[in-house]
């Protein structure tokens, strides 16, 4: 397939946008990477997806498919023949899906929101809830993978995409304050496995490294900060 | 083997109502446990310990949680009629996009258009009224959402209709004027009989939250 069939809009720091990147390389499918420039959306962004206007879209021979995850889910079912990223079981599927769906609702929101509370307390509280959640996706690691290296098994699939493409700004979150959220002592499993998944050909070029998420968060908090109150 | 199907659901759930309807498109035969849910069930506590949230599909002992993921799982186990999601990966993800269009913009603006008041509640019914034109722009000229058939964001959006009474009462307005195309689609939906059978009376829908707010 022609490289320009291909075209992939999003920018480098977003977690969501290097979850159909992963997918990609998992397949092995050549493409364009058009960034959108920081504070500003393309012609192109606003055309293909007119009722989010965000990144990641993907763009298939000029269709538009948005949203992280079905674009992943997209990728898997039109390159067949190489690795597989959902598993072929209905419920072990719906498992995948599940906490994918648990890590974009519940767990990214709680993360995020440890560097937006005001004040030691709701910085504890907050804290804490993050811990909450990544016990569950512990126990789901232990559960998903089977004494395996990945949530999806022997390779990486839709979950270990879903939850690993958020490790770039957890580890970045845990530098900015001094915290230590998944590590060897509570998480062991996700401890290892993150490892494993950052390492792994079709993350490592697409995984950021943190001190140039940590920079560009900075930029990010400034920008917010300097931005006129909402109406 | 018999497969052995439990469905933990609440009468007015419109999340319930979305398995409802898709185990009757299939012709599944299931046992459908009404909860509680100011006095949730030790079986829904442990087959849903995340959320502690109905609907749950329990297929022999075993749990599948959230109402389009239980729905997806319906239509890949039961694949041999009905089928809810369409075949062409392009049509699927669309199909997936707009059935997390409805969970995301219409249920959040839907619920606030009746639980908040003054300039709140004006808010709520501009973002209602959005989300439900921006749906009547995808659905167009097609008869349902999944095109010939009845299908996934069908499934997805039908079941607000048991609610239509509620926001309208609340919010002050009539669905029919504002939203004349979806109306259309709401009756031409009506006419299948899994749809008849799994969505309640507007008005017992209406009494209870009356009921609920009264409590409060």
């Amino acid at each position: 397939m022609a490289k320009s069939e291909v075209k992939l809009l999003g920018a480098w720091p977003s977690p969501f946008v290097m979850r159909p990147r992963i997918a990609l390389n998992i397949k092995a499918v050549e493409y364009d990477f058009l960034e959108e420039t920081f504070g500003s959306k393309s012609q192109l962004l606003l055309q293909s997806n007119p009722v989010h206007k965000k990144i990641p879209v993907l763009i298939h021979a000029d269709k538009p498919i948005c949203e992280s995850l079905i674009i992943v889910q997209y990728i898997d079912e039109v390159w067949t023949s190489a690795p597989s990223i959902l598993p072929s079981d209905p419920y072990d599927r719906a498992i995948q899906r599940f906490w994918a769906a648990y890590v974009d609702d519940k767990f990214f929101p709680t993360m995020r929101g440890i560097s937006a509370a005001q004040g030691e307390e709701a910085k504890k509280a907050v804290v804490e809830q993050v811990a909450e959640a990544l016990a569950l996706l512990e126990e789901a690691f232990g559960k998903c993978s089977k004494g395996k290296a990945f949530f999806g098994g022997d390779r990486i699939g839709l979950l270990d995409i879903a939850f690993g493409s958020m490790l770039g700004w957890l580890r970045v979150t845990e530098k900015t304050n001094g915290l230590k959220l998944l590590d060897e002592a509570k998480t062991p499993g996700l401890a290892k496995w993150a490892d494993r998944f950052c390492a792994d050909a079709a993350v490592k070029g697409v995984m950021p490294e943190t001190e140039k998420l940590a920079e560009f968060s900075k930029v990010l908090m400034a920008k917010m900060r300097g931005a006129p109150p909402p109406k | 083997m018999a497969d052995e199907i439990v469905l933990l659901d609440f009468w007015s759930s419109m999340f319930g109502m979305r398995v409802r309807i898709a185990l009757a498109e299939k012709g599944i035969k299931y046992q459908h446990k009404e909860e509680d849910l100011r006095n949730k069930s030790e079986l829904l506590l442990k087959m849903n310990p995340v959320h502690k949230k109905i609907p749950v599909l329990i297929h022999n002992g075993k749990p599948v949680c959230e109402s389009l993921i239980i729905v997806q799982y319906i239509d890949e186990v039961w694949n041999d009629k009905s089928p809810l999601l369409p075949s062409d990966p392009c049509q699927r993800a669309h199909a997936r996009f707009w059935a997390d269009f409805v969970d995301k913009k219409v249920y959040d603006a839907s619920r606030r258009v009746w639980t908040r008041k003054g300039e709140e509640q004006e808010a709520a019914k501009k973002d209602f009224f959005e989300s439900f034109k921006t749906l009547e722009g995808e659905l167009g000229k097609k008869p349902y959402f999944g095109g010939e058939t009845f299908g996934f964001v069908d499934i997805s959006l039908i079941t607000f209709y048991s609610w239509f009474y509620v926001y309208e009462t609340f919010g002050k307005f009539s669905m029919e004027a504002e939203c004349p195309k979806i109306i259309e689609w709401v009756k031409r939906c009506l006419q299948k009989e899994s749809v008849a059978k799994s969505l309640p009376d507007q008005k017992k829908v209406y009494e209870s939250v009356l009921e609920w707010l009264g409590r409060e």
